[in-house]
């Protein structure tokens, strides 16, 4: 179906799907989307909450992206961490950030950790798991810090340590060894970095590197590769080749404007009334 | 077989030193019967920005059209020309919007950006068939070659290559990974995109 308006519709849009099921009847199988197979986790400690991820993306078995960033942004003082479909997680969290914003600068208050799990898990359900994002959510409220896990169906839990992905149990291991209330922020930190290294290292869903977000009542801090245990060695030869070696048969230059400057015709332009 | 490798066809992008070069093989087939060796799956959306679209080739055509609708309405609503990073998330969205029916592409875009500072930056993208972004700072690949022009990108590539250096790069990856690819290769094009100009060459290949 062809919309006519100029202007499309917000939300998902249906019509490929004939011709889609048509094909997949036929016997063709619907392609691999790119999935965050993943260690996402998170806990509580004494000032507030520490996320952590992986940052390897697959698409079947194949790595798709070496060092994706999969703690998403909700607020200034709340962040999410995502795994399952990439595509999944990164709109989903993506529009309810852009709802929170919405919904702050109505309430006129600040934003809290149960309204975005709350706008999270309504929309989840509603699309009864089809919609694959499994959600870590943490942050400091008004009320203190929060953490959750969010499961693609809907479901919900509050917990003060939570590890979800592909890697979750390598990583629940190390947190239920480790874990204790009122950690200081280097003892969670190093706890965190800790779960996640036990699914890059034993999870093949996840690897690379190990991102953490620390997000205290004043403070958001994000530790992007905080710690790289996976650095390439350096290539021990130079692959380059000799100019000239490929062979072709047509080539076409096309140079492109850089500059343009616009010089002002003084006469000649005005209204003759004689 | 899945519905991607129908039609064949994969495309590579690169980066290197303030340019970036974007190729793809030319082969059109209906699953092993090749029907054209000339078929155009990378397209330029601007001056600096080019995609490349691997997979079926009827939504080749399709996306190709959403694209240039789409960019046509940002250029006049915004009176300027698109930037990649736009791009690469206006093609995202599209891809996403249509979630639960997907397009069976999965795109690759390459460009020059401009830092708010003025000075020109490398760009490339790549997003799956329902809009995950990928934004790499070496290669992105696509196509029923991927597989192998993972090794063979993974290999060859080097940071900083000069644009005379990266077309060769990017050229020996895109040949010896479609010979090794039944439903990629019947000649291969290469467009190398510097701040001022584009030059675009088309490889001589195997033709089996």
């Amino acid at each position: 179906m062809s919309k006519a308006s100029v202007y499309s519709s917000p939300g998902f849009d249906f019509s490929n799907l004939v011709r889609n099921n048509f094909l997949h009847e036929k016997g063709l199988p619907l392609p691999k989307a790119t999935s965050t197979g993943t260690t996402i986790v998170g806990c509580v400690y004494k000032d507030g909450i520490v996320l952590g991820a992986d940052t390897r993306a697959t698409e079947g078995d194949i790595v798709a992206d070496k060092n994706c960033e999969k703690i998403h942004y909700i607020t200034e003082s709340i962040r999410c961490c995502g795994a399952g479909t990439a595509a999944d997680t990164e709109f989903t969290t993506a529009l309810i950030s852009s709802n929170m914003e919405l919904h702050t600068l109505q309430s006129g208050r600040k934003p809290r950790v149960v309204t975005a799990m709350t706008m999270l898990k309504q929309m989840l359900f509603r699309y009864q798991g089809h919609v694959g994002a499994a959600l870590v959510l943490g942050g400091v409220d008004a009320t203190g810090p929060h953490l959750f896990t969010i499961h693609p169906h809907g479901s919900t839990d509050k917990l003060p340590y939570v590890t979800m992905g592909s890697g979750s149990l390598a990583a629940m291991a190390v947190f239920e060894s480790g874990w204790q209330p009122n950690m200081d922020r280097d003892q969670a930190l190093n706890l965190v970095k800790a779960a996640i290294a036990a699914g890059i290292f034993n999870d093949l869903g996840s690897g690379s590197n190990v991102d953490a977000c620390v997000i205290t009542a004043s403070s958001t801090e994000m530790l992007r590769n905080v710690e790289m245990p996976n650095v390439r060695v350096q290539k021990e030869r130079d692959y380059k080749f000799r100019r000239g070696t490929t062979a072709w048969k047509k080539e076409e230059v096309r140079s492109l404007i850089t500059e343009e400057s616009v010089t002002l015709l003084t006469g000649g332009d005005e209204m003759d009334t004689s | 077989m899945s519905i991607m490798d129908h039609n064949g066809g994969s495309v590579i992008a690169m980066v290197g030193k303030d340019c970036v070069a974007i190729a793809a093989d030319m082969r059109l087939g209906n699953q092993a019967l090749g029907i054209s060796s000339n078929f155009q799956r990378v397209f330029p959306v601007t001056d600096r920005i080019f995609v490349g679209l691997p997979g079926l080739a009827s939504d080749v055509a399709t996306l190709h059209e959403r694209f240039r609708y789409r960019v046509n309405m940002y250029t006049i609503k915004e009176g300027r020309e698109i930037e990649p990073e736009t791009f690469a998330h206006l093609v995202s969205s599209t891809l996403y919007e249509h979630r639960f029916g997907p397009y069976f592409i999965e795109p690759v875009m390459a460009g020059i950006s401009k830092t708010p500072t003025g000075k020109t930056k490398p760009f490339i993208a790549a997003t799956d068939l329902i809009g995950c972004l990928n934004f790499a700072k070496d290669f992105v690949v696509a196509g029923t070659a991927s597989t192998k022009l993972y090794g063979v990108a993974e290999g060859l590539w080097e940071p900083d290559l000069e644009p005379e250096d990266l077309f060769e790069t990017i050229s020996q990856t895109m040949l010896n990974a479609v010979d090794r690819d039944a439903f990629s290769g019947w000649g291969a094009v290469v467009h190398v995109i510097t701040k001022d100009k584009v030059i675009t060459r088309a490889l001589k290949g195997r033709m089996d």
